[in-house]
C-alpha cells in the first residue's frame, strides 16, 4: 500500500512540474526514480528513456507505465499513469472552464510559460547528466561513445538527411551490436588486424 | 444509403462516446515520436476530417495545452474532449490517448526484463545510450532556439541562472519553479490592477 502511495505521490509531482511538455517530465523523472526512490539505477534510467523515444505516446505516460509495472506490476503503472496524468486534468479542466473568461485564463497562460526558461534548464541539465553517464568524463572518455554521440548529432540535426530520433537509434544499436561482433571475431581469431 | 459526414459539434450520446475513444485511441497508436506529432495528427483529423472543431478553437487548444502541466497530447486530448461533452468528454478522450502507450510499453517492459542481460541486447541498448544523450540535448536547442530568435534577453538571463543553479548548485528545480510561479503570479495580478486602474481613469 506504502508503495503504491508514493508511486502515486510521485508521479504527481512530475505530472505537476512537467510544465511545457513531455520532456520536461525527464529531469523530474531522473531526481524522482533514480535520486530519491532507487527505483532504477542511471543505466536502466537511460535505457527507459531509450525505449520511451522509441514508442509512440509521451515520454511522462511511456515512463509511468514502464517505472509502475517494474515496481509494482500492471496496478502500479495503473496508479503511476493516474498519478500523472490527474494534475494536468485538473488545471485543463480549470482551463478549460476559463476558456470564455479571457483575461483570467491569460493570466494562467502568463504565469506558466514564464517558466519556460526554467524548464529548458533542467532539460538541458538532465540531457548532460546523460551524456555525461554515456561517453565518460574526461578523466576517463568512452571513445567509441563520444563518435557514436557525435555521428548521432549530426544525423539528427542534418537537414539533408532526414532521419528522426528513432532511426537514429536504429543506427546506435547496430553500431553497439556490430561492435561487439567484431570484438567476438577478434577474441576467436577470425579476424586478425 | 448515402452517408455523409456531418460537420460541426456532434450529438453527445454512447455512440459518440465510442467513436471519441476510437479516434483519440487510434490517433495515439499511430503517433510515433512523442506530442508535438500527435498534436498536428489531431488537428488534421478533429478539424478537417470529422469536422468536430473550428481550425481557431483548435489553435486556441494547442496553445493552451503546451503551456500547461503535462505531455501537449494528453492535454490537447483533454481540452478537445472537453469541448465535444464537457468533463465526461474529457475522461474519454484522456483514456483513449492513454491506453495505447500503456498497452506498448507494457509488453515492452516485459520484453526488456526478459531480455536484460542478453549480451546482443546489452550492446545494442549501450550503442543506443549515447544517442539518447544527443537526442534529448537536442531537444533543449530546439527549446532554447525560440528564445535566441526573438532576443527575449530576461528569459535567456532566467536560463543561464537556472542552468547554472541545477546543473552546478544542484538546486531543486521543483523549488526554482515554485519560486517562479509566486514572483510570476505577483507580477501578472499587480499588471491587471494597474490596467484596471487606467480603464476607470479613462473613463
Amino acid at each position: 500500500m506504502m508503495l503504491y502511495l508514493q508511486l502515486f505521490l510521485s508521479f504527481f509531482q512530475i505530472g505537476l512540474f512537467s510544465i511545457g511538455g513531455g520532456y520536461v517530465a525527464m529531469p523530474l523523472l531522473q531526481h524522482q526514480t533514480v535520486d530519491l526512490h532507487g527505483w532504477l539505477t542511471q543505466a536502466q534510467f537511460i535505457d527507459l528513456i531509450t525505449i520511451a523515444e522509441m514508442v509512440p505516446g509521451s515520454m511522462s505516460i511511456n515512463s509511468a507505465t514502464f517505472i509502475g509495472i517494474k515496481i509494482a506490476g500492471i496496478p502500479g503503472a495503473i496508479v503511476a499513469i493516474v498519478g500523472n496524468i490527474l494534475p494536468s486534468f485538473i488545471i485543463m479542466l480549470i482551463l478549460a472552464k476559463l476558456y470564455e473568461h479571457f483575461s483570467e485564463q491569460r493570466i494562467i497562460r502568463n504565469v506558466l510559460t514564464s517558466v519556460r526558461p526554467i524548464v529548458v534548464a533542467a532539460i538541458l541539465t538532465a540531457a548532460l547528466i546523460l551524456l555525461e553517464f554515456a561517453v565518460g568524463t574526461f578523466k576517463q572518455p568512452n571513445i567509441f561513445a563520444i563518435i557514436v554521440f557525435l555521428l548521432a548529432y549530426t544525423l539528427l540535426s542534418s537537414k539533408r538527411i532526414p532521419m528522426g530520433p528513432v532511426s537514429v537509434l536504429g543506427v546506435g544499436a547496430l553500431v553497439g551490436v556490430a561492435k561487439l561482433g567484431i570484438v567476438y571475431l577478434l577474441e576467436a581469431g577470425i579476424v586478425v588486424i | 444509403m448515402k452517408t455523409e459526414i456531418k460537420k460541426g459539434k456532434p450529438e453527445v450520446n454512447v455512440k459518440f462516446f465510442l467513436r471519441l475513444f476510437w479516434e483519440t485511441f487510434t490517433l495515439s497508436m499511430s503517433g510515433f515520436g512523442g506530442g508535438f506529432v500527435i498534436v498536428s495528427l489531431m488537428r488534421k483529423k478533429m478539424v478537417a476530417k470529422l469536422g468536430w472543431i473550428d481550425q481557431d478553437e483548435m489553435m486556441d487548444f494547442v496553445i493552451i495545452a503546451q503551456s500547461a502541466p503535462g505531455s501537449a497530447s494528453v492535454n490537447v486530448a483533454m481540452m478537445v474532449g472537453y469541448h465535444l461533452a464537457r468533463t465526461p468528454g474529457a475522461l474519454v478522450a484522456t483514456l483513449g490517448t492513454v491506453l495505447p502507450p500503456m498497452i506498448i510499453v507494457s509488453i515492452i517492459s516485459v520484453i526488456y526484463t526478459i531480455l536484460q542481460g542478453n549480451v546482443w541486447v546489452d550492446a545494442a541498448f549501450l550503442g543506443m545510450r549515447p544517442v539518447v544523450a544527443a537526442i534529448v540535448l537536442q531537444v533543449s536547442w530546439k527549446f532554447f532556439k525560440p528564445f535566441l530568435k526573438v532576443k527575449a534577453i530576461p528569459a535567456i538571463l532566467l536560463f543561464i541562472i537556472s542552468f547554472v543553479l541545477l546543473y552546478i548548485l544542484k538546486v531543486s528545480m521543483i523549488a526554482l519553479i515554485l519560486v517562479m510561479l509566486a514572483l510570476s503570479t505577483t507580477a501578472n495580478l499587480l499588471d491587471m490592477r494597474r490596467r484596471k486602474k487606467r480603464m476607470e481613469e479613462d473613463i
